[in-house]
């Protein structure tokens, strides 16, 4: 009995400190935005400072080697969110480093980047054939 | 009182994403490769159904920070250059819209690589 709700109880603790770290991520952004959007900015420019400035923390922490300690926790709390996107493209280009700038860091930040950044655009060059030709 | 509600919102939706993430993570054995090209593509087809606008406008960065605005971010661009330039639109709406997250993730992470090295102890 108490063998089967174990993995169960796993997922919930899981899914809980996924939700607590990527709802605080959440809430940073959310921060910088009302402050950008506060200074004048427009929703889209504000989004866009926000999603800078959390890439620049993202990138700064994996560089000190925390985002990936606290990855080791958070789960899908820390890959979820934009940071995760930016930590998967920065912790490779680190890694590689001893294998170059060319074949280490240029092509390994895209290990995980490059099939987000090619579906996404797929996905989206679709929808705008689709406006294109129906809309 | 205005903003602790609009963090709030902010911290439970993101939160949602995050958790569903999770049980992706721990119920399906998907990489997380595979989890961030899932919630892109979802971001991208819940956009064009019309169905993330709304959650956008409740949770502001509560999806717009979670990958699936990323999503929501190439289907909004790729909206306004259809409307604007026709077909040639569906070819630069998206990466238009997404250029300042992706230059960022490259530039700083060409930055970290050239100034850290992996296995630094601080």
């Amino acid at each position: 009995m108490s063998q089967k709700a174990a993995p169960n109880s796993k997922l919930w603790r899981n899914m809980l400190v996924a939700f607590l770290i990527g709802g605080l991520i959440c809430t940073i952004g959310q921060g910088i935005m009302s402050w950008m959007q506060s200074l004048g900015l427009s929703r889209e420019d504000g989004g866009a400072v926000t999603s800078i400035s959390l890439i620049f923390l993202s990138a700064l922490l994996t560089g000190l080697n925390c985002y990936d300690n606290i990855a080791k926790h958070a789960g899908a709390g820390t890959l979820v969110p934009i940071t995760g996107f930016a930590n998967a493209m920065v912790s490779p280009a680190l890694e590689f480093k001893r294998e170059g700038f060319i074949l280490g860091v240029g092509a390994k930040m895209f290990s995980i980047a490059g099939p987000v950044i090619l579906y996404g655009s797929a996905a989206s060059v679709v929808y705008g054939l689709i406006l294109a030709i129906f809309g | 009182m205005d903003l602790f509600f609009t963090l709030g919102k902010a911290f439970l939706v993101g939160g949602i994403f995050c958790a569903v993430g999770q049980i992706l993570i721990d119920k399906t054995k998907l990489t997380p490769a595979r989890i961030l090209v899932g919630y892109v593509v979802m971001g991208v087809l819940l956009s064009a159904l019309g169905l993330y606008q709304p959650i956008a406008d409740f949770a502001g960065a509560g999806a717009t920070v979670p990958l699936t605005g990323f999503g929501h971010l190439l289907a909004t661009g790729v909206q306004k250059a259809v409307a604007e330039k026709g077909l040639l639109g569906a070819l630069t709406g998206g990466l238009t819209a997404a250029a300042a997250g992706i230059t960022a993730a490259m530039i700083f992470g060409l930055l970290v690589a050239l100034i850290f090295n992996p296995g630094d102890k601080f």
